[in-house]
């Protein structure tokens, strides 16, 4: 496997290290993050009349809300509950995509057919309409929201999965192992999963921002999370009503906060895809 | 690819048919009714029968050109969802061509100068670009545009108290363009990445290289080869990107509150009009089918190989 980096007295001046480091500082803000919305006191962001609307200052860095609640801390707590939704999502629907993608490459010609079919399907229907289809269906909460972004959104990964799959079946070693009579199973698990699984977990990192963006959309719409919840959606369809009395701290301030997070991701995910890849590893 | 269809609208129609929602107590609305007159209704609607009978009913419907009525808009589907459809497709339209032109150069121009400043503020331009929600973006148009600098209306297709028939064409234009901009701002990244990406290729193929030694400018080598080698990827995407496109325009309808197909989905959705909806979701499957259509022909008028391919088969 990979050999640890040394981090040599030059500090940072490798790319590889500096990758590393990119990767270690966006994951450890996201864990702070997450934890501290997942501990947080409902305390700091409860209704306090005596100070609604009020623009940022150093007491409240995003401002309040038209109940007085603290916006930094709802911000806070709505990002953390994204970023859970977002995560559980882009898991699931990684290891759907990856589990349909074997199958569909390792059982025969039949079972391509039928994936191909299936992916045509979801994606020829629009995520959004399929989404809120599936959230009503659900009842409109965290469930249908995350049940819904796995549904749309197995195809692109499961297709270059399925792809991969298909390359490598026509490749001398697993040639070989067919003909040693190894099951399709055992070679599909030895011989063609490792092949699969750097593109595997750099599709799943690059899955969260999508799964984390739908997930605000959607509830943005109304058709997600309920309303006493606080999620950037929630936050963002509020901040609508208040746009024209000129607070626009309500909108602009967790829609960055939102906005920085999807591109911590996207960050770990291509920084990811540099060190997975041999070819660039060594720079 | 027409059995595809049949099956979006299998699923679509499954999934309304599971979905708690009740279309009597949805079509009925807040005042109540006495028991046998939801006994009528029910009856009235057939909703008595098994799912599979009202679907064929449905469908056989359809291809009669009766998609139902929507509960919403007290209006025959069809008629809703052509109407809205004409608004939501100038919008559609004129921010698919802005941002495939807008990406398509920018692209270029960020792989002509790779690595250069001009690279890196485009690249850091679509990344921020393609992390932000598209309705985010619209709420930001509209605190920057409407509320702060008051020169662009808040929302609606023509202005308050007149029906979109009664409104000129600069004002109609004039209320088109913070969605069209909206939408056309998230659509421009995608396509500029990955441009950039296919042209940096090219660039780096032998070709290019003997063109170069040839003495051909980078621009004159753009123009020459480069656009033809990167047109394939480009339509493939650009065509490709029409289901995203049609849910951007939910999000930037809701946003705006421009009456188009999108914010009919919304509403249909929320309220419960399942006849509306399910006739926007064929609509939709309809619409990104005619999409991927238009691609597959282009290909062969676009690719020589392809086109030769065809001949010889």
């Amino acid at each position: 496997m990979k050999k640890t980096p040394v981090l040599t007295g030059h500090g940072l001046r490798n790319r590889r290290s500096q990758t590393i480091f990119i990767v270690t500082v966006a994951l450890a803000t996201l864990i702070l993050i997450t934890v501290a919305g997942l501990t947080m006191d409902p305390e700091k962001y409860a209704t306090d009349f005596s100070v609604k609307n009020q623009a940022p200052s150093a007491e409240h860095l995003f401002g309040t809300d038209w109940m007085g609640r603290d916006m930094l801390m709802r911000t806070v707590k709505g990002l953390s509950t994204s970023i859970y939704i977002g995560l559980l999502a882009s898991i699931v629907t990684s290891v759907l995509a990856l589990f349909l993608g074997v199958l569909a490459g390792t059982i025969g010609r039949w079972a391509t057919t039928a994936f191909n079919w299936m992916v045509d399907l979801f994606m020829g229907v629009p995520h959004l309409i399929l989404l809120i289809l599936i959230s009503i269906l659900l009842g409109r909460g965290a469930r249908g929201v995350m049940i819904g972004v796995i549904v749309t959104h197995w195809c692109p990964l499961g297709r270059i999965v399925q792809a991969e799959i298909m390359s490598l079946k026509n490749s001398q070693y697993v040639q070989a192992a067919v003909r040693m009579g190894k099951s399709k199973w055992w070679v599909a698990m030895r011989h063609m999963l490792p092949h699969v699984i750097p593109q595997f977990i750099v599709g799943l990192v690059l899955m969260f921002p999508h799964a984390i963006m739908h997930e605000a959309s959607i509830t943005f719409l109304g058709f997600g999370l309920p309303p006493e919840q606080p999620a950037i959606g929630v936050i963002l369809s509020e901040s609508m009503k208040y746009l024209t009395t000129g607070i626009w701290w309500l909108a602009l301030l967790p829609g960055l906060s939102l906005l920085a997070i999807v591109v911590l991701f996207e960050e770990i995910g291509s920084n990811l895809r540099l060190l997975i890849d041999p070819f660039s590893a060594q720079e | 690819m027409l059995l595809l269809l049949l099956a979006v609208s299998v699923v679509t129609f499954l999934l309304v048919e599971l979905s708690p929602i009740d279309a009597v107590s949805s079509y009925i609305g807040e005042n109540g009714v006495s028991d046998e007159q939801r006994e009528i209704i029910t009856e009235y609607w057939g909703l008595n029968d098994p799912p599979t009978v009202r679907y064929v009913k449905w469908i056989t419907n359809i291809l009669h050109g009766d998609m139902g009525t929507s509960m919403v808009y007290r209006q025959p589907v069809i008629k809703v969802i052509g109407e809205r459809f004409k608004l939501s497709l100038i919008l559609m339209a004129v921010s698919w061509v802005v941002s495939g032109l807008f990406g398509l150069l920018l692209g270029i121009i960020a792989a002509v100068y790779k690595g250069r400043v001009v690279d890196k503020i485009i690249r850091v331009y679509c990344l921020l670009l393609e992390s932000s929600p598209a309705f985010w973006i619209g709420i930001v148009l509209l605190l920057f545009f409407a509320v702060y600098l008051d020169i662009l209306p808040m929302g609606l297709a023509a202005p308050i108290g007149m029906s979109i028939e009664e409104a000129t064409l600069p004002q109609r234009i004039y209320h088109l363009v913070l969605p069209a901009l909206a939408l056309m701002l998230t659509g421009i990244s995608k396509i500029a990445l990955q441009t950039r990406e296919k042209m940096i290729q090219v660039f780096e193929s032998d070709f290019a290289l003997f063109a170069r030694t040839r003495g051909e400018g980078k621009w004159t080598f753009v123009r020459r080869h480069g656009l033809r080698n990167i047109l394939l990827p480009f339509i493939t995407l650009q065509f490709g990107s029409i289901s995203e496109l049609f849910g951007g325009s939910v999000l930037a309808e809701s946003v705006f509150t421009y009456p188009g197909l999108g914010e009919a989905t919304v509403q249909s959705g929320l309220r419960g009009d399942m006849p509306l909806f399910l006739g926007i979701a064929l609509f939709s499957a309809l619409f990104v089918f005619c999409g991927n259509l238009i691609a597959n022909i282009l290909y062969a008028v676009v690719d020589p190989r392809i086109r030769e391919g065809g001949r010889f088969q």
